[in-house]
């Protein structure tokens, strides 16, 4: 929205320069973003680019800023009168207001004999400073009115209205009304319009229609200045997608007082386009319809309430030149502060009706910045969110690692959704597109795109994780889960002159894990039956306490082929909902031992079915106490070894923290071993 | 007795068999220092200014080779010279260079051994410092839902149904929720404001809170836009608590996070859930207030959003303790994208969403 310099300063006898009332405007809360030179025939006037926050919309015209710019120097607003000569009598116009709760009032009035003709200059450059081409001389007027005071009117070809009257009703269903901008509008019977005898000819304060418009031909116009409800107005604007200059201010709250006023301004504007005489006369008194007045409010203010909110003390006098200044009428009382106020509002301050907003208005006008910085005193404590210590301890072991941390996005395909979750999709109604419509039930279709993403830009070594939330639909609502997610592809070691590159495996991200998941008390499980999404032969479930807190591998094959991925990619999910049941473990310390640790080697054949984890078990399930440690060493396959079967190298480490071992000790827990292997289905190698 | 030659032939073979020669000598020397005494005597005889065997080489060799080779017995000197300085050292802490032969010794200007350290999001990293920031002056972090009912997200914070301050949020909205109250429908949140209310229904005054999350709005990705970002947001609500401590607060903080020098100005805004409002700017970081692109040439840099808590806020908590007659408080909201980018110099906010290793590694390179 644009404002002219000039044209504010006829209204306040303004002492500073255009730079800097826009810097005092922007102070006082009517924000001036950019001011343009631009010159105006032989004139260099300024052009206020304004952002003027919706609440304002009394400050969204000339007449507005400059009441503004009246209190922020303490000058005198000059009072706007139109100058109307004295009517031809007439008979009126009949106006019949069937909604007045939507249209409390309705004002109007005729001028006939019009030549519809341009606009004379002045009113064409200003009009065109502010962007807005010259239409016409009517047209025109009606503009002016709404940039100089802001009340938004509409001028009628009175003799295209039939009937003889007009009308405010909600529309029937299956009427429609063209509106001026050509298009043919379907009308509901929750669209409040403006209609004749006959038909509708205006969309209520949003846009007149295109049959009644003033044109070449018209000869006898009727004024209209109409204050409609705001939540009407604006449910329309948004059911018909049209937004104008009109519905922009009647939907933030016009002015209900100023309806006569901008009426006889436009006719003023109008009569005054004639040349060297008025173009056109004026028929009959104006015409007020007030089917439901607004009552005026009043606000008591305390002057020991702005201090408790705003923290300085400021004098009665200047809560008073403040609030005069910006149109509120004091009832004269003493400055003791804890006297009762009474603060009438104006009628274009709609946003103004409790104590509050009036202290704002003393705060913005006083000045900002003018306040003191004074730091609060704090009686409460600090506390920590229960997983806090379990977040931290995870994302610095990620780091650690040589996991990035990453962002994706919120949304995925609805495809991806479903693919990687069997829950229930939450959709978004109304997404920036189809790839981006499902809210994301799993991490991993956003790290895949983001580790596809690295790979077709020549990174072919990328470790990323990812913190964050999943969406699943329920019966009657939503659930919200926190979930890490990590994604490795390309060398766990790479190439350099010290040693040769080894490609990332599932034992790299299996390892991850198992560090990651170490900070916690209870000991983890591995066991196969990942989500079909992963590798069957290449994937795992990390099992704690009988609960999946996470599964990883290989991404599946046909997954990765539909990815176009040319190299292996390793993906990771950790549910934290699960994980965050257990406890942090709290470290405990012994002495090491002193005495010397013995290892002993076992080499057998075993068949493919047996698991290193079966293995364990069974050794691990022997009355041997002094065992150490019991470790895979090596595995072997090929060579002598059948197929089916597999070598494997076993390496038992027996330590006591009190004494030595003796060697029939040893020689017993080794056949003990030895036998179970046996037992298990292994052969020991000769 | 190894004693510096003078030299006819400058090859290149002939000037490393002599470099060998003394390499040989200075060893063995060292290694036969045994005392305080012999350690003085040794360092005389190869490091002595005058006619000790260094500067016999720097005379001998390097001032009497021909133009042509004077390079190359430059390097050569010049290799000599730190190997004896360093053998002489180490005779001096009663090291035994003899345990280390020249064949043990590694080019170390070849690059470590890295082991890969991963990169903290600039994000994350910039919403951390805040929330530190802001723990030191007594906030404690709270969390709420990204997907939001209209209620928390809107009404609750005084945005009534239909109101058009509505229209500057563009909402991402849930689908199938049109047979709900609109109360109930969810959306996603917008901004991380819903947490104010939830944890002033859990928690009596007084309440000092700091919010940081992921909120969305329907905006097309572009450089500076994109419909996932992350907010801080903060509350303070107690007794006597005015809109001078809110300035006090984040003056204290953004000196804080950018330096003492940094200065900050509040204007007056409009937030439906605060009153009065203000936009705060900081003096710019990068120009220190001069005027660059960062700033638009104006020296200030609009960086958050607050306000004393509106009245009618409270009256949505009142049962549990919080009379606006009687409390009052202020609450801020900030986008950690925008100040990661200023502070860091990210040109683009699409960079942040992308997991572009090339981008996010220059936190540790
Ligand atoms: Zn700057």
């Amino acid at each position: 929205m644009k404002l002219s310099a000039q044209w504010l300063r006829e209204f306040v006898e303004i002492p500073v320069d255009d730079a800097r009332l826009a810097d005092d405007l922007t102070h006082a809360g009517i924000a001036v973003e950019t001011a343009t030179g631009s010159w105006d025939g032989p004139i260099l006037d300024t052009v206020f680019d304004m952002d003027i926050t919706t609440n304002r919309p009394d400050a969204m015209n000339h007449y507005g800023a400059a009441r503004e710019a009246s209190a922020l120097y303490d000058l005198p607003l000059k009072p706007t009168v139109p100058k109307l000569p004295t009517a031809k009598p007439g008979t009126g116009f009949p106006i019949e207001i069937q909604e007045p709760d939507l249209c409390p009032r309705f004002t109007a009035r005729v001028v006939r004999n019009v030549v519809i003709r341009p606009s004379p200059a002045p009113i064409t450059k200003r009009l065109a400073l502010l962007d807005h081409r010259g239409i016409s001389n009517v047209v025109d007027a009606s503009n002016y009115v709404l940039w100089e005071i802001g009340k938004p009117t509409h001028a009628f070809d009175l003799d295209l209205l039939e009937g003889g009257k007009i009308v405010i009703r909600k529309a029937c269903a299956g009427e429609t009304l063209k509106t001026l901008d050509g298009i043919e509008r379907k009308l509901t019977n929750e669209d409040l319009i403006v209609a004749d005898g006959r038909k509708p000819i205006a969309l209520a304060g949003v846009m007149g229609g295109f049959d009644t418009m003033i044109t070449d031909k018209t000869k006898n116009i009727l004024i209209e200045s109409a204050w409609f409800d705001p939540a009407t107005v604006r449910a329309m604007s948004r059911r018909h997608g049209l937004h104008t200059d009109a519905s922009h201010r009647f939907e933030r709250g016009a002015d209900f007082e100023s309806t006569i006023l901008s009426c006889n301004r436009v006719a003023e504007l109008v009569l005054a386009s004639g040349v060297g005489e008025p173009n056109g006369e004026l028929e009959g008194d104006i015409i007020d319809i007030i089917a439901r007045p607004l009552p005026r409010t009043s606000v008591i203010l305390h002057l020991a309430e702005v201090r408790r909110h705003l923290g300085k003390e400021l004098t009665y006098d200047e809560v008073c030149r403040i609030l005069q200044r910006l149109g509120f009428t004091l009832t004269p009382a003493t400055a003791d502060e804890n006297a009762e106020l009474p603060v009438t509002i104006p009628s274009w301050r709609l946003d103004v009706t409790r104590e509050i907003d009036l202290i704002e208005e003393i705060a913005r006008q006083h000045g900002y910045n003018k306040f003191p910085n004074t730091l609060p005193p704090f009686s409460g404590s600090v506390t920590e969110l229960p997983n806090a210590p379990k977040d931290a301890r995870l994302r610095t072991s990620l780091l650690a690692l040589g996991y990035n941390e990453a962002i994706s996005m919120t949304f995925i395909a609805p495809e991806h959704a479903k693919t990687f979750s069997a829950a229930d999709v939450l959709m978004v109604a109304n997404p920036l597109s189809d790839e981006a419509s499902a809210m994301r039930t799993s991490l991993i279709p956003g790290m895949l795109d983001m580790l596809a993403w690295n790979l077709n830009r020549g990174s072919d070594n990328v470790r990323l994780f990812e913190s964050g939330n999943i969406f699943e639909k329920t019966a009657t609502s939503r659930d919200e889960q926190k979930r890490i997610c990590m994604g490795a592809t390309g060398n766990a070691i790479p190439t350099s002159v010290h040693e040769k590159s080894r490609p990332y495996s599932f034992f790299d991200v299996k390892g991850d894990i198992e560090a990651l998941l170490s900070a916690f008390l209870n000991s983890v499980a591995f066991d196969t039956g990942a989500a079909p999404y992963f590798h069957p032969g290449r994937s795992a479930r990390a099992i704690i306490g009988g609960k999946q807190v996470a599964q990883f591998g290989q991404i599946h094959p046909d997954i990765a082929a539909v990815r176009k991925f040319r190299q292996d990619v390793f993906v990771a999910e950790i549910y934290l909902d699960k994980l965050y049941e257990e406890k942090l473990r709290e470290p405990r310390y012994s002495t090491p031992s002193k005495f010397p640790a013995v290892a002993r080697d076992f080499s057998f054949v075993f068949p493919e079915t047996t698991a290193f984890e079966d293995i364990r078990i069974v050794v691990r399930g022997l009355p041997i106490p002094l065992l150490a440690a019991f470790d895979p060493v090596e595995t072997f396959r090929g060579g002598n070894t059948a197929a089916g079967k597999y070598s494997l190298l076993l390496r038992a480490i027996f330590q006591s923290p009190d004494r030595t071992l003796r060697e029939e000790e040893l020689a017993l827990w080794s056949t003990q071993i030895m036998q179970s292997l046996v037992n298990l289905g292994g052969a020991l190698r000769t | 007795m190894y004693t510096v030659p003078q030299l006819t032939d400058f090859s290149g073979q002939a000037l490393n068999a002599e470099k060998e020669r003394l390499t040989d000598a200075v060893e063995s020397e060292a290694a036969a220092v045994k005392d305080e005494a012999a350690q003085k005597l040794f360092r005389d005889r190869w490091m002595a200014r005058k006619n000790g065997i260094l500067t016999q080489v720097n005379d001998l060799w390097l001032k009497a080779s021909p133009k042509e080779a004077k390079r190359d017995v430059g390097a050569l000197v010049n290799d000599i010279k730190i190997l004896v300085e360093s053998t002489v050292d180490a005779t001096a802490l009663g090291l035994k260079p003899q345990s280390v032969t020249v064949s043990d010794r590694l080019d170390i200007t070849l690059p470590g051994i890295r082991r890969p350290i991963g990169a903290e999001h600039p994000v994350l990293r910039t919403m951390n410092d805040v929330i530190s920031v802001f723990r030191a002056m007594g906030y404690s972090v709270a969390e709420g839902p990204e997907v939001e009912t209209d209620f928390y997200n809107f009404e609750a914070l005084n945005f009534p149904p239909n109101h058009p301050a509505r229209d500057t949020q563009d909402t991402l909205t849930i689908a199938d929720q049109e047979s709900k109250p609109l109360r109930e429908r969810l959306l996603l949140r917008t901004h991380t404001s819903p947490v104010q209310i939830r944890t002033m229904e859990q928690q009596k005054p007084p309440v000092r809170i700091i919010c940081p999350g992921k909120v969305h709005r329907r905006d097309t990705p572009d450089a500076s836009h994109s419909p996932v970002f992350h907010q801080v947001e903060g509350l303070a609500v107690d007794t006597n608590i005015t809109f001078s401590d809110l300035k006090g607060t984040l003056d204290h903080a953004m000196k804080a996070l950018f330096g003492s020098a940094v200065k900050t100005r509040f204007f007056p805004s409009f937030f439906p859930f605060t009153e009065p409002s203000a936009d705060v700017a900081i003096s710019c970081i990068i120009c220190g207030g001069k005027g660059c692109r960062t700033c638009k040439q104006t020296g200030w840099v609009e960086l958050m959003g607050c306000g004393m808590v509106d009245p009618s806020v409270f009256d949505f908590v009142k049962d549990n303790g919080y009379d606006s007659t009687k409390i009052s408080g202020f609450a801020f909201g900030m986008g950690v994208e925008r100040l990661a980018m200023m502070k860091y110099g990210i040109d683009d906010i699409q960079l942040l969403f992308q997991g572009d290793v090339r981008f996010l590694q220059q936190e540790s390179n």
